[in-house]
This record gives C-alpha cells, sequence and structure tokens, in this order.
C-alpha cells in the first residue's frame, strides 16, 4: 500500500510553500484553520492570514476585495459551505471574474463521522454552472502543490476540491490545468475518475484486469474546463464509458463528461445517486454508495 | 471644487438621474437622489481618484454597495470625465457599460459588481484590509441603504472592520427611512442606529442632514480614531430635489413618465437658477 496523505494537508503545505515564492499570495478562512490545514501558512506568514471567523459570505467577499488590491486570496472551509456563501461566489467574484481561489476541504462522503449535513455533494454542480470558474479535483497530494500552484498563476478564480480523509499518493503526474491524465491503458472499458477516488478506479481497473477485463483510467482533475479531447478520443474507441466521482451523479463530472458526448454513446455515471450522505467510517460509507472497489469492479463487471 | 461647483454638480447629477431612468422607463430613482450629494461629495472632492486614469496606482476607492443607486454614481462618474456622457442614454440597454447594477468589468471608475445587498460592505472592508496589509495608504469608502442592513452580511463585515482596526474604511449609511415595501419600520426596524454601529466598533458620526454637502464633506474629512473604522449615518431623504418623489415609497425603484420628467427636471433648473 502506498503512503496515505489527505489532500487537505498537501492543500496546506502547498499554501506554506508557495506563499514563501509568492508575497502576493494571501489567505483566508473561517475558524477552520486547523481542519483545512490552512494553519500551515498561518503558522509562517500570520500578517497575510486573515481569519473571518464563522462568518464565510463575509470571507469570500473581503477576498474578492482582496483580489482587487493586487494581491491573490485563498479561501477556505469546508466545501459544504461553499453553498453557505454561493451568493458571494457568484456574484462577488464570478460576476466580476474576481482573481479568487476557493480551496474547499472536506469535500464528499468521505468526511465521515460528522454526517450527512457536512458531506457536500454539490459543490462540483454549483460550481460548474457559474461562468468563468475553474474547477479543479486533484486526485492525490503530489497533485494538489501543482494544482495550487497553477491556480495561484491562473487570473480568474479557481475552485480547488479536497479531502479530509488521508488517501493514497500516487506517482507524479504532470499537471495542466485542461488536459487530463491517462494513467491506465486498456481496451474494454475506460472509467473517467475525479479526486481521490481516482484510487478506486485504479484498484479496480487492478481486479477487473484479473477476470481478463482490461480497462484504461483517466484522471480528470480538472472539471471545468473539461478535457474535450480525450473525452472524444473514447467517442471514437470502443471502450465502454465510465465515470467516478465522490459527489452527486446529478451536475457532477459524469453531467460534464455527458455533455461532451450529447447522446453519441451511452456512458455509466458512478457516483451518489441522489441522496444525501450520512455518519460512518469513510470506508463503509464509500461501500454504501457504490464507490468501494468492490464496488466500483461488480458494477463495471455487469456492464462488460 | 468649491461648494457651489459641487452643488451645480449634485444637480446636474440629478437631471442625470431623471433623464437615464426616463429614457430607459426603468431604474431606481428615489435611493439614487438620496445618495447623490454624498456620491458627488466623495468623488468631487474628497477622493484621491483620476478621471482620466481610474486605475490609477494607489487611488481611493470607493463601492456602492447599495447598487441599485446605479444611476447616481453614473451621473457623478459622467459629469467628472470618467466616460462620455453620451453613454446615459443606453443605461440599462443591451450593450452598455451602464449596466442595470454597476459593472466593474464593463464601466470605467467602478470598483466592485453590486447590486446583491449587503455583498458591497463586505468586498470593501477587503479593499482595506488589502491597502493595510500592503501599507500602500488607500483609503476606502462604501456606501450602504438602510433597507440593506438588514442584511446579515454588512454585520460579519462590520465585525471585520472592526477586528482588522481599519482607520482606512468609512461606511456611509444612506439612511433614507424607505425601502421596497413600505418604510424601514413597517419592513424591519432598525432600531438604534447609532448604538447598533457604536457597538459594532465604529467611530459613528451622526448627519442631521445627509444632503448638506458641505456637512459630508466635513464628516468625510474628519479623521479616523487611529485603528478604529469609520461610520457617518446620514440621514437623508428619499428622491431629495424632485418634490414629487421625496419621502414616496413608491419611487424605490420606478421611473418618471415624459410629464413627470418635465416637471422634475423644471424644478431642478429653477434649483440651479437659484444657487
Amino acid at each position: 500500500m502506498s503512503e496515505l496523505i489527505a489532500t487537505r494537508v498537501a492543500y496546506g503545505e502547498a499554501l506554506a510553500k508557495l506563499g514563501a515564492e509568492n508575497d502576493k499570495i494571501v489567505v483566508l478562512d473561517a475558524d477552520l484553520a486547523h481542519a483545512t490545514m490552512t494553519a500551515k501558512f498561518m503558522e509562517k506568514f500570520p500578517e497575510r492570514f486573515f481569519n473571518a471567523g464563522i462568518a464565510e459570505a463575509n470571507m469570500v467577499d473581503m477576498a474578492a476585495g482582496l483580489s482587487t488590491m493586487d494581491l491573490v486570496p485563498f479561501c477556505s472551509t469546508f466545501a459544504v459551505f461553499a453553498g453557505r456563501a454561493y451568493d458571494q461566489i457568484r456574484n462577488g467574484v464570478c460576476y466580476p471574474h474576481f482573481n479568487v481561489k476557493f480551496g474547499m476541504t472536506h469535500a464528499g462522503i468521505t468526511l465521515g463521522e460528522d454526517g450527512g449535513s457536512h458531506e457536500a455533494i454539490e459543490d462540483i454542480a454549483l460550481m460548474r454552472v457559474l461562468p468563468g470558474m475553474t474547477i479543479l479535483s486533484p486526485s492525490d497530494a503530489n497533485q494538489v502543490y501543482k494544482a495550487v500552484k497553477a491556480a495561484s498563476e491562473y487570473d480568474g478564480p479557481v475552485y480547488i476540491r479536497l479531502g479530509r480523509l488521508p488517501s493514497p499518493v500516487l506517482p507524479e503526474q504532470p499537471f495542466e490545468i485542461g488536459k487530463a491524465n491517462v494513467l491506465r491503458e486498456g481496451t474494454d472499458a475506460v472509467i473517467i475518475a475525479t479526486g481521490i477516488v481516482v484510487c478506486n478506479a485504479l484498484e479496480a481497473a487492478e481486479e477487473l484486469l484479473k477476470e481478463g477485463k482490461s480497462v484504461a483510467v483517466v484522471n480528470m482533475h480538472t472539471i471545468k474546463p473539461i478535457d474535450r479531447e480525450i473525452i472524444e478520443k473514447y467517442v471514437a474507441s470502443s471502450h465502454k464509458i465510465f465515470t467516478l466521482e465522490e459527489h452527486s451523479v446529478i451536475g457532477g463530472l459524469g453531467d460534464a463528461v455527458m455533455d461532451v458526448i450529447n447522446g453519441r454513446k451511452p456512458i455509466t455515471k458512478i457516483g451518489v445517486e441522489d441522496r444525501f450522505g450520512q455518519s460512518g467510517k469513510p470506508a463503509a460509507l464509500l461501500d454504501e454508495y457504490g464507490l468501494s472497489t468492490e464496488k466500483i469492479v461488480a458494477r463495471i463487471k455487469a456492464e462488460i | 471644487m468649491d461648494i457651489k461647483e459641487l452643488k451645480k454638480l449634485s444637480l446636474d447629477v440629478r437631471r442625470d438621474i431623471i433623464n437615464m431612468t426616463a429614457d430607459a422607463a426603468s431604474g431606481h430613482p428615489g435611493g439614487s437622489l438620496s445618495a447623490t450629494d454624498i456620491l458627488v461629495a466623495l468623488h468631487g472632492c474628497v477622493m484621491n481618484i483620476d478621471p482620466k486614469n481610474p486605475k490609477m496606482e494607489g487611488r481611493d476607492r470607493f463601492v456602492l454597495s447599495k447598487g441599485h443607486a446605479a444611476p447616481a454614481l453614473y451621473g457623478v462618474l459622467g459629469e467628472l470625465g470618467f466616460f462620455d456622457k453620451a453613454e446615459f442614454k443606453n443605461f440599462r440597454q443591451i450593450h452598455s457599460f451602464l449596466q442595470g447594477h454597476p459593472d466593474c468589468r464593463k464601466c470605467p471608475g467602478v470598483e466592485a459588481s453590486t447590486g446583491s445587498l449587503g455583498q458591497g460592505i463586505s468586498i470593501a472592508v477587503g479593499m482595506a484590509l488589502g491597502a493595510k496589509a500592503k501599507g500602500t495608504g488607500e483609503q476606502i469608502y462604501t456606501m450602504v441603504g438602510d433597507g440593506e442592513i438588514q442584511e446579515g452580511l454588512v454585520w460579519e463585515a462590520s465585525m471585520a472592520a472592526s477586528k482588522f482596526k481599519l482607520d482606512n474604511f468609512t461606511v456611509i449609511l444612506d439612511n433614507n427611512g424607505l425601502q421596497i415595501d413600505g418604510s424601514n419600520d413597517e419592513v424591519m426596524p432598525l432600531g438604534d442606529l447609532n448604538a447598533k454601529f457604536t457597538a459594532f466598533g465604529y467611530d459613528v458620526i451622526e448627519l442631521e442632514d445627509g444632503n448638506d454637502i458641505e456637512a459630508v464633506i466635513e464628516a468625510l474629512k474628519a479623521p479616523h480614531k487611529e485603528g478604529v473604522p469609520k461610520c457617518i449615518i446620514a440621514h437623508t431623504v428619499k428622491g431629495k430635489g424632485v418634490s414629487y418623489m421625496e419621502n414616496q415609497v413608491g419611487w424605490h425603484g420606478k421611473a418618471p413618465n415624459q410629464a413627470e420628467r418635465e416637471i422634475a427636471l423644471a424644478e431642478l433648473d429653477k434649483a440651479m437658477e437659484e444657487l
């Protein structure tokens, strides 16, 4: 088993490292700095860290204001609270296309014990409909640093989706906004996955190979703008297409891929089936919601 | 600009508000007219800005948090030369940079896109925080409406202004007493404004007549106490300067028709003559 590091931890470390290279980076949090891991930045650069208190809406609009003063603000809280500050993300940041970054942690059901009230299964959908918003969903700790660095160098709003759960660190991959990575070739099917469940896709592909099924895995780390080219490749080929995400099957990666395919080929969306999350151990929740390696294997086997 | 010139500018802006809303047959004249003298004082005499260089480094910033008063802001910016006044005719029309609510990507001199109430003050707090963090010395001003302060975000932003000791930040409350559905008291009473803003950590200056441009300038120029944000509670008259609009809730979001436009312009012309 590879090393386990939560993507939120990698996020905090990335901010602390990039903060030393770029003094325009400022960080805001809403009383969750030790959970989102922005505390790692706060400890190194206290004069560039602003705690908004439990006031997410004000955090986001303060970030909007900071961006107009030629600073590069990153704001962080739990992904579920993106909904709470949605008007500020929409009108305060995206409408004027301000240069604000959102590092939103504890996304998806693997937040675990805190339960459904805190498990964001809708944030990708909310962000996708905002014109000009870029959405990054890195697969692992190695990719987080590159994603945060790319976000800091890009001019405009960027949403970075991060997890709480310590998750496997994958081998180094290149990172370019909008350019997906093929992690594994295969001939029968392809799993287009995003976030920390990319790892489950890789494990599922390995299991399926034992049964003679050859499955490719694509890490779609950018959900918007989506890599149309790679999707077209699998539309043109004989691969059966699956999408995999720790998010509702409504409005997330699966729908983004379907929008590109536009009915030319059937696809199967694997994700949270229009229901809220709940308390539990992350592994048990992944299984309950059909996102464990075993459940993914069973789903794909049934269809190819 | 001396006081007489500023008063003239206020009347010109009031004409612009009437003409813009009448031409568009939509818009918000009441709250634009109550805010006019404060916007004129800020842009005409208090802020360090350059109409020929709207993005000038180190300029002071103004955010119109009550974004529906856009006609007043456009009037001031147009009269001062931030853009060609010919654009007034296109207010609220397709492809115009004079959007129904201020759009900072489109209109020169507009610093934030506002209209969703409560957000402008919060964005302005962020600007003041940025100016403090960088030590570049800009003064940041924002205007909120009285109905607007029913938004919780106003108070979140105020807590932050106090916490971060933003003595480069001034919020002006355009307290005309009326909002869309009626008086503040009918819709949601605001209580003791002075006590509320004081409790949130502001140095409060209360202006009995927020349409008295000299008093407004004096309040705006009063130095900040060290480490303390400033709040100016300006008691204003909704519809100020147009007799049939004054203190009438119905003129919040209704444009004058042609006959009403002529009456309004005649009144403003008369006021200009009397100056």
